[in-house]
């Protein structure tokens, strides 16, 4: 079983699978990240992720175009962050019930716009998927090459987006006010930033990255769409998003980690070993707990979080 | 006499009949108001005059029902504070708008500067020529929460100077600050002015208003009642014109003498949130039968005096002590609210949607919050629920609390009617030592008088009163001796006929004599 590890292909494959398990927390993570900073909790992750891997597949079905799928999962995703954004920016109610709400309302959505186009069919339709592009030169280094530049093209953009969304929120004038606006609201307002615009824009570009997520498990990862397609992967990057400190780069370890598991955990399910598969399955999650148990004492989330603003009325 | 001609020039800022309603209540009422350039303006008031609320007008924080804005002679209305910052006006707020988290610099250059990303060199040089001209020396780089208050307020200043604010309003600035930060601040205030800018100073401190201040802006319920150069008036002038000059209030009733001493408030000392000392060294005493009156403008200490009496604050020295049922004098036990309960205190908090009542409980169980966990309401670990019953109605009864049942939640009661519930639990128990805080602010004519009624009544039972109160009018009404605070100390106390509303007036204002 050792040779098996360490056999060059094995290492190569679970590099490759690493990488691409962690596509979709990475992105889902990158929008939460950037919601959160502005102080509100999108908790309609998960439902906005199955929206969007539902949607990508269709659009991607009907058009032909793998591209134009992406293109509307962002869409749906921020649609579905402006009804999040009329609830808790402009209602003031509830982050955590207006989230959960969402995805409630979210996964509906999906298997009822699914059911109107096919039915229950015994065999889910399929679309082609994305193809990898293999990076010139690059792909050729053994090992590293086939593992890490021989992936989907999402999956390149996810891990550029890592460093441009950290720059955005350290290094731009827009980055230091949604910062302030998720940290003291009041501080934002009075020096003319527009609080509820800016908590609804976060929304808005962290829904497109979360409908994006989605689509990559419908588009890349798997050619079809399945009720279960998300999994959870949401919850996971809120969790991450807390394991990294509401930092991308420390989040980006988090969702890596989340990533190896389940590449790791797909390949011990192929040997046989006599454990039901559902324990591998459940591998990388219990690493998600532990992961939180073990920051959840130093995380410092905005001060902001999970409260409305409003102009105090003062006498 | 013309204010305006001191200046010669266009005012900064003039503002022409501005009134401003909230729902009924009239926070300004038609105000003229002028600052000159290079001038410091002082806006004087009791809380709730209106001051902050002409000011955020000003900010842009809210629109003006009525009335004209003019910045530097041109007509402006603004309808957020993204357009007063723009016409060069700043705004310090008591409680400051700073991250904590974020460095000085972060705080400073947020939501200025163009292009996409953040000039933080730039903003650097520009940052620390500021803080060279203005003598304002705050660490640029250090995260806002190591600063100290005298320094987050620095931070505030070199927000609206970086801003180009041209005219500064400091919301109450001396409020957060220790003795010895303030004459700094005063040194900012002026080399400000010197060089053109024009600064409005909101505060009630009579002394502080006399030694910065050019000239003097008096608000008292919402209407504009003064308005002088300061070298023109006299502390008494503006603590008249501040508290009212009605004279002395239509009291009919007699004074009444204290007998044996029920509790002894010793050296005290407490500390607010930010560990600033709010109460200092504090001594008072309280008689049977007598109704202390503690007067003064809050956030002197009132709140925090409060809490340590009931044992929600943990005083830093001093004791107090209580004469209980039984006649035996006892320490009350610091921090422990159930010490104050058990020593026979009744406690009337001045927040009572919050501290003194659990609004989503039901009139029955508010009624029964300190007495529920021993007999006769508890039992074997059992409630009495029909005992329980039966007290409440009879104390709504007694009391007259107008609910639709005891069953009734306590949240959806009148403010009238909420105090009325703490009142008939405090006082069924026939206390010997009563502590009422702020006990009809926001209460309507009837509610007020049914509640004087009840404290004078227990005043005839024998009770020693404290009344905390920062309406003067109620205190003068009440009470039998008068104790003044400020800045957490005892000014000054008077007995009886010696009441003098002027004197009062003065100390609250923390002028001696």
């Amino acid at each position: 079983m050792m040779a098996e590890i360490l056999s060059v292909s094995f290492l190569a494959g679970l590099l490759a699978a690493t990488l691409r398990m962690a596509t979709p927390i990475v992105l889902a993570m990158l929008g939460e990240i950037i919601t959160e900073r502005a102080g509100v909790l999108n908790l309609g992750i998960e439902g906005t992720m199955l929206f969007g891997a539902m949607t990508g597949f269709l659009v991607t079905m009907s058009t032909g175009s793998a591209w134009l799928g992406v293109l509307a999962a962002a869409g749906v995703g921020m649609l579905l962050a402006l009804l999040m954004a009329f609830l808790v920016v402009f209602l003031g109610l509830s982050q955590h019930v207006s989230g959960l709400g969402i995805t409630l309302f979210a996964t509906g959505l999906s298997m009822f716009v699914y059911r109107l186009h096919f039915g229950s069919p015994t065999v889910p339709p399929t679309v082609t998927p994305m193809t990898k592009v293999a990076i010139p030169l690059l792909s050729r280094i053994p090992i590293i090459g086939p593992g890490l530049f021989n992936q989907y093209v999402l999956t390149y953009a996810a891990m550029i987006l890592i460093p441009a969304v950290w720059v955005l929120m350290y290094r731009t004038r827009i980055g230091l006010t949604v910062r302030t606006v998720g940290e003291n609201p009041m501080a934002a307002d009075t020096v003319g930033g527009n609080v509820n615009l800016v908590r609804t824009l976060a929304l808005v570009a962290g829904g497109a990255l979360m409908g994006i997520g989605g689509s990559f498990l419908t588009l890349a990862h798997q050619n079809m769409f399945l009720r279960d397609v998300i999994g959870g992967r949401g919850w996971v990057a809120v969790a991450m998003v807390i394991f990294g400190n509401w930092n991308p780069g420390r989040g980006t370890i988090g969702a890596l980690m989340f990533g190896l598991l389940d590449g790791l955990q797909l390949r011990l399910q192929g040997w046989g070993l006599p454990i039901p598969f559902d324990v591998f399955l459940m591998v990388p999650y219990v690493l998600t707990i532990f992961a939180l148990v073990s920051v959840s004492r130093r995380a410092a989330a905005p001060a902001a979080l999970l409260k409305p603003y409003r102009r105090e009325v003062r006498g | 006499m013309d204010v305006h001609s001191t200046t010669g020039n266009t005012p900064a800022v003039a503002m022409h009949g501005v009134t401003k309603r909230f729902l009924d209540n009239v926070a300004n009422d038609s105000i003229d108001f002028s600052v000159g350039v290079g001038e410091i303006c002082a806006l004087l008031g009791e809380n709730g005059a209106g001051k902050t609320t002409l000011m955020n007008i000003l900010f842009g924080y809210y629109g003006a029902d009525e009335g004209t804005i003019e910045v530097y002679g041109e007509p402006r209305t603004f309808t957020s504070p993204r357009e007063a910052i723009a016409a060069g006006i700043g705004m310090v707020h008591q409680h400051f708008a700073l991250v904590p988290t974020h460095t000085v610099l972060e705080n400073v250059v947020v939501g200025t500067g163009k292009g996409l990303f953040l000039d933080r060199a730039g903003a650097r040089s520009r940052l620390e020529a500021l803080k060279e001209r203005f003598r304002l020396s705050v660490p640029s780089d250090a995260p806002v929460w190591q600063l100290s208050i005298g320094e987050q307020q620095k931070v505030e200043i070199l927000k609206a100077l970086y801003r180009d604010s041209r005219i500064l309003i400091m919301d109450e600035p001396t409020a957060v600050l220790s003795p010895s930060e303030t004459p700094q601040l005063f040194r900012t205030l002026r080399t400000l002015t010197s060089g053109g800018r024009s600064v409005i100073f909101i505060s009630h401190k009579l002394h502080e208003v006399m030694e910065i201040a050019d000239r003097v802006v008096v608000l008292r319920n919402g209407q504009k009642v003064h308005e002088r150069s300061t070298s023109d008036t006299t502390v008494q002038d503006l603590s008249r014109m501040m508290v009212g000059h009605e004279v002395r209030s239509n009291r009919t009733e007699p004074w009444h003498t204290g007998g044996a001493t029920v509790c002894r408030i010793d050296g005290l000392s407490v500390e607010d949130d930010k560990e600033l000392p709010a109460v200092d060294d504090l001594v008072l005493e309280l008689r049977e039968g007598e109704i202390l009156g503690l007067a003064g403008v809050s956030g002197n200490g009132q709140t925090e005096l409060c809490d340590a009496l009931f044992g929600m604050r943990l005083p830093s020295a001093g004791a107090v002590r209580v004469v209980d049922r039984h006649g035996t004098v006892r320490v009350l036990e610091p921090g422990r609210p159930y010490a104050a309960v058990a020593a026979g205190m009744a406690r009337i908090p001045e927040d009572r949607m919050h501290t003194g009542l659990m609004t989503s409980l039901t009139v029955e169980q508010n009624l029964v919050l300190e007495s529920h966990a021993a007999p006769p309401w508890n039992r074997h670990g059992l409630l009495d629920w029909a005992g329980i019953g039966t007290h409440a109605e009879e104390l709504i009864g007694a009391y007259n609390i107008r609910t639709q049942s005891r069953r009734e939640r306590a949240g959806s009661l009148s403010g009238g009617n909420l105090q009325k519930v703490i009142l008939a639990r405090e006082l069924s128990t026939n206390p010997r030592l009563i502590v009422a805080s702020q006990p009809t602010r926001g209460l309507d004519v009837g509610a007020m008088e049914s509640i004087h009624a009840r404290l004078r009544e227990e005043r005839a039972r024998g009770a020693a009163i404290l009344l905390i109160s920062d309406d003067l009018d109620e205190i003068l009404q009440l009470s039998d001796r008068v104790a003044v605070m400020y800045e957490g100390r005892i000014m000054g106390e008077q007995t009886g006929g010696g009441i003098d509303r002027e004197q009062i007036g003065l100390w609250m204002s923390g002028v001696v004599q």
